[in-house]
């Protein structure tokens, strides 16, 4: 998964996509995996890499970062995957 | 290294032009603590859900709600409406304070006699009252508010077999100028029927007529309303002097307050909109004031006051059960309580806080209850923090009608907690079992056996 080259991901958290035209506001813990992202790192590698610092179950952090992929997706923010 | 608290990963849409100027509100202030006890500890304790119940807040309430109308009139007396909330603690604690009982039902009749109430200190409403519950109210004595005709005639009926005079009052309707006008409960006051009601009753001597009554509403917004009403019933009082030469000794003005809770489709909260409960005594004791009352034969004043006086005592307390995404991408967050036990849900937005410390970033979310049912939602659209299984929350302003109405649908009653002025705990209803529901159940015998 790889993230639109023109999204700008400010340091508060903001957000803005030119190609919707959209902006978004996005919490400390999205914004560390649009970074990870943006450095191509896999899902697996920014989950051991979350599961490192955060107190959270692997299951849970599973299931969250799925759910906010599938929101990325939704709003346009990364690249649809290949088929 | 100590790990970091975990924060599901979030990303929002910011919108521009909401409809309300003010913005959406955002409930992430948690609600930790209820008078000094902490929301943990209240659910590991007494289980999850619960509903708790700060009796400083019913007695602060009662207070300024009774200060607000004795500086204002000198004869008032509160009745504490049953049907609002019955928990028998709850009702003390108002009876403590001095006020009466108004009940509706036999049940509730009887539920006040055991606490202790005197039975002429019971003032008895509703349209149904069977015979049973006329005789019981005669011979104790109490003011018994008559709804209809058919209610009048049974009741001189069994007055004169009893060989008693009931002391009776008549429930008023008229119009306020308020819509919907509320003419279901009583005799209507434009059209004749309460002065065709007090004709009847002043005609014999087998009632004694003490007192009107009348309920113009509930949650109700304007305090002119209540002003309207409490001139008629004083212009009813007066005329019934002048004719009949019967001194009325109290006006009833039955309750209808709002409290501070969110009308579904309110541009702005309850508690920037709902009139204070002085506004209300305003608006009633000038009216019965400046009716023209002699001065030794100003009548009392009853109030049933309800739901402004409890409303925001109450506290239902709960946990997520799960989160998850609908179809159309949005956050749905399924509670361990529904509709059961949050009647009030289909008319109001409660306001719903976290327990627990969370970041300042929110998301829209709709929270369903664990019923398998679609109409429970207990908010439709509501801005928190990202909630994850476990977490708990707290639901404002329940103390009225949301236990009376709750009910063994699916899940069972949870506990009640009462929490005291030194901030000790009591619990006060014990949490159902199988056992509540089931033990009033017969199954014939030929449908015992059955084999799978």
């Amino acid at each position: 998964m790889k993230v639109k080259k023109n999204v700008a991901l400010s340091d508060s958290g903001f957000l803005f996509n030119p190609s919707s035209g959209e902006s978004y506001s996005v919490n400390p813990i999205g914004q560390e995996i649009i970074k990870m992202l943006n450095e191509e790192s896999s899902e697996e590698e920014i989950i051991a890499t979350l599961l490192e610092k955060y107190n959270v179950e692997r299951d849970t952090l599973e299931k969250d970062i799925r759910d906010f992929f599938g929101m990325l997706e939704l709003y346009g923010v990364v690249k649809p995957e290949e088929a | 290294m100590a790990k970091l608290l975990y924060e599901r990963p979030l990303i929002t849409p910011l919108n521009t032009g909401m409809t309300n100027k003010f913005g959406t509100r955002t409930e992430y202030r948690p609600m930790t603590h209820i008078d000094h006890v902490a929301v943990k500890d209240l659910l590991q304790e007494f289980g999850s859900p619960l509903f708790v119940f700060s009796e400083r807040q019913i007695r602060n309430n009662y207070q300024s709600a009774k200060r607000a109308f004795e500086t204002r009139y000198p004869k008032v007396q509160f009745a504490w409406s049953y049907k609002t909330n019955y928990l028998d603690a709850i009702c003390n604690i108002f009876h403590q304070k001095g006020s009466w009982g108004e009940v509706v039902s036999g049940f509730e009749y009887k539920k006040a006699l055991k606490n202790g109430v005197p039975g002429d200190k019971i003032l008895f409403n509703g349209p149904d009252k069977t015979n049973e519950d006329l005789k019981m109210a005669i011979e104790n004595n109490s003011p018994i508010h008559i709804d209809h005709l058919d209610e009048l005639y049974r009741l001189t009926e069994m007055a004169r077999e009893l060989n008693k005079k009931p002391r009776v009052a008549i429930r008023v309707n008229m119009d306020t100028g308020i819509y919907p006008m509320w003419d279901r409960f009583g005799f209507n006051y434009e059209n004749g029927q309460a002065w065709d009601a007090v004709n009847k009753i002043l005609s014999n001597d087998v009632l004694d007529l003490i007192g009107l009554h009348c309920h113009i509403g509930t949650f109700m917004l304007a305090p002119s309303a209540y002003g309207i009403a409490a001139s008629k019933m004083s212009e009813l009082a007066l005329s019934i002097k002048r004719q009949h030469g019967k001194v009325i000794e109290y006006i009833d003005m039955g309750g209808g307050f709002a409290s501070k809770n969110t009308l579904k489709g309110a541009y702005l909260i309850g508690a920037d909109t709902v009139p204070e409960i002085s506004e209300f005594a305003e608006a009633i004791t000038s009216a019965i004031l400046n009716a023209g009352f002699d001065k030794d034969e100003l009548p009392y004043l009853y109030l049933e006051t309800g739901r402004a006086l409890v409303d925001d005592a109450g506290f239902l307390l709960g946990s997520v059960i799960s989160n998850k995404r609908l179809s159309d991408g949005r956050r749905a967050t399924i509670l361990d309580f529904g509709v059961n036990n949050l009647f009030t849900s289909f008319w109001y937005d409660h306001k719903v806080s976290p327990a627990q410390e969370f970041g300042m970033h929110t998301e829209n979310s709709v929270l369903y209850g664990p019923l398998c049912m679609n109409i429970d939602v207990v908010r439709e659209n509501v801005s928190l923090p990202p909630l994850n299984a476990g977490d708990q929350l707290v639901v404002h302003h329940v103390g009225a009608y949301n236990f009376t109405q709750s009910m063994q649908f699916i899940t069972l009653r949870p506990a009640v907690v009462l929490i005291d002025m030194k901030d000790e705990t009591h619990l006060v209803r014990v949490r159902e079992d199988n056992d509540s529901v089931q033990r009033y159940e017969q199954v014939p015998e030929y449908l015992k056996p059955f084999k799978l």
